[in-house]
């Protein structure tokens, strides 16, 4: 069982975000979850969602309690919210921003494993090829590249399913450019456990 | 086909197969994802010959449900929480008039406090009205149930409600088998009523009756009831010969032989207790659980057979009747499962708070050792208690409850419950 917490704000497409990470894994073979926990309805507010994958069928409905990754969607979480709650030393932490993460407010991260800890300006990748400031797909690309939960092939796939033609091409070349650069510091870094 | 779906788009795509002919609701968290969907399929033609309804409220859709289904249409709607409540008057008088009309309940708790999230309250609170009520475990039984349920309230002109856990499952994304077409077609013939409003041959519906005969109309409503204590079984059998799995039934028993401890419980939190019993027998801990798919009728029969020779009955249920304790327990003793000094009723998830493996784990643990009271509270905050009983006996104006609990937590954020906050 692979589980993912994912932290963002309301209009941020956070529940899109296990969504899609689901719908990827259900096309690679695997059984998948993907569930909200709305704080509350509105716009710009703290909103979770949850994604699990395994080989075998899901009952299991308590909220994802020790998840194995967390995606932060939005960086102005860190510190207002524990967004490393529950996450096991050997988990991986991905954060949308352009600083690196010893810059972050992200109190101790003694026993996390440094290449596991990452950060992608999903964002401004997100401007640069969907032209609006929508981080999710991208960070999955990310995500896919960090942990090799799914291929970046199933998550193009996921996404094409999910949005019309020429917005999920947008998605798919943001979520690959999030891919190549999580995966290039990989290549740099052979302790990397994308394969672990 | 196997797909990765939302479950209330997986419900909307369940009723399209059914072949509604009149749908009619009025938008309510969580049950709007479904309403839309099947909206949305009306207007696109992909449901043919079905006409959507606006209204402008709960108990006009009710209404209208009403009259499509006695005019002889196949009628759909679906609701949660204060929606059911505001069409409750509808709700009775479907069922008194023997309508089968098919409404998903997406269960929600009830106000006030005002909460957008699942338990089982609004499902209680029209236990009474006639309606058969069928609970889901997963995305999957739901689809199937919506299925069943259009065979069943036509069968027997009644009217059926699909509970299916808000958020936790209308919301949840998780794979379906999605039955064609035709498979649906072959299993549900054409609404075929046992009473209709033609012009061309004029009858009334829905006389005043007075005491000569008001009791002989419920009880003949209440064989209704009892029918379907066969018919349901019997359809869910017929389900899983045509389309190969098991779906439906009254009650669903789970590592029952042997079991010292059974547990009963409705709906999605099966699937959480169910991951426990398997954890618990790995280690020898002889525990079962049992889940009731048919609440309304009430399987007496069914639940006695599959709690015998358990020593102690943990009912696990999402609401509960203020002033006297679990309803769901009130049932399962009253069927003779075990003595009443046996059935633990345990309130659990009311609001939406998560029920964790850990805690039910806990609780098995607490019941085998004989620490479960006759009536207690899954999770309960004992200190944010404590500090509201203070308040009120320190002071006359103590001020409104919710609201003085809400400020206490936010003055120790440590204590929040939510997931993923601080």
């Amino acid at each position: 069982m692979f589980q993912v917490r994912f932290h963002g704000r309301g209009g941020q497409g956070v529940v899109t975000a296990a969504e899609l990470l689901s719908l990827a894994a259900f096309l690679e073979g695997e059984h998948a979850q993907a569930f909200p926990s709305f704080g509350s309805e509105r716009t710009g507010a703290p909103v979770v969602s949850f994604c699990r994958i395994n080989e075998r069928p899901i009952r299991n409905r308590e909220p994802v309690l020790e998840p194995d990754a967390v995606v932060v969607q939005d960086v102005t979480l860190v510190g207002q919210i524990d967004v490393l709650a529950g996450l096991a030393k050997e988990g991986y932490l991905l954060i949308n921003t352009g600083r690196p993460i010893a810059e972050l407010a992200l109190g101790d991260l003694g026993g996390h494993r440094p290449e596991r800890l990452r950060s992608v300006p999903a964002t401004e990748l997100a401007l640069e090829h969907i032209g609006r400031p929508v981080p999710n797909a991208v960070l999955l690309g990310g995500l896919a590249a960090l942990t090799g939960i799914v291929s970046l092939g199933a998550l193009g796939a996921a996404i094409t399913e999910r949005f019309p033609a020429p917005l999920a091409e947008a998605n798919v070349a943001a979520a690959s450019a999030a891919f190549v650069l999580i995966a290039g510091d990989n290549d740099k870094e052979p302790a990397n456990a994308a394969t672990a | 086909m196997r797909r990765q779906l939302e479950g209330s788009r997986a419900v909307a795509e369940a009723v399209a197969r059914c072949r509604p002919e009149v749908v009619c609701a009025y938008p309510i968290s969580p049950q709007t994802h479904i309403i839309e969907a099947i909206g949305a399929m009306v207007r696109t033609g992909a449901i043919e010959r079905c006409e959507f309804v606006n209204v402008e409220s709960e108990f006009a859709a009710m209404s209208v449900s009403i009259g499509a289904s006695a005019a002889g249409a196949r009628a759909y709607t679906a609701t949660a929480s204060q929606g059911l409540l505001y069409m409750a008057e509808a709700v009775y008088n479907a069922a008194g008039l023997g309508l089968p009309i098919v409404m998903t309940l997406a269960n929600r708790a009830l106000g006030a406090p005002i909460n957008i999230w699942n338990d089982h309250s609004d499902a209680m609170s029209v236990r009474d009205s006639g309606w058969i009520q069928l609970f889901a475990e997963d995305n999957q039984e739901a689809v199937d149930l919506h299925i069943q349920a259009f065979r069943l309230a036509e069968e027997l002109s009644l009217p059926v409600m699909v509970c299916m856990d808000g958020f936790i499952l209308t919301h949840a994304m998780e794979e379906v088998d999605l039955p064609s077409q035709a498979q649906v077609d072959d299993f549900l013939p054409p609404y075929s009523p046992r009473q209709v409003l033609d012009p061309a041959d004029p009858l009334s519906i829905g006389a005043m009756v007075g005491p000569e005969a008001y009791t002989e109309v419920r009880y003949l409503a209440h064989l209704r009831q009892l029918d379907a204590l066969e018919a349901i079984p019997r359809i869910g059998t017929e389900f899983a010969a045509a389309f190969g799995r098991d779906s439906g039934g009254l009650v669903h028993p789970y590592r029952t032989e042997g079991a010292d401890t059974v547990l009963v419980a409705m709906g999605s939190v099966l699937g959480t207790i169910k991951d426990v019993v398997d954890d618990q027998r790995d280690v020898g801990i002889p525990v079962g659980v049992v889940g009731i798919t048919a609440f309304r009728p009430f399987p007496f029969a069914a639940v006695r057979a599959a709690c015998q020779g358990a020593e102690r009955i943990v009912v696990v249920e999402k609401a509960f009747s203020l002033g006297f304790g679990g309803v769901l327990s009130s049932d399962v003793t009253m069927a003779g499962a075990a003595p009443h000094h046996l059935v633990h009723s345990v309130i659990a998830g009311l609001g939406g708070r998560p029920i964790t493996k850990a805690a039910i784990a806990s609780l098995i643990e607490r019941a085998r050792r004989g620490e479960v009271g006759s009536l207690s509270f899954l999770d309960l905050d004992e200190d944010l208690i404590a500090g509201e009983l203070a308040r009120m006996a320190a002071e006359r104006r103590s001020g409104p409850v919710a609201e003085n609990l809400l400020r206490d937590l936010a003055s120790a954020p440590h204590r929040s419950r939510e997931t993923g906050r601080a």
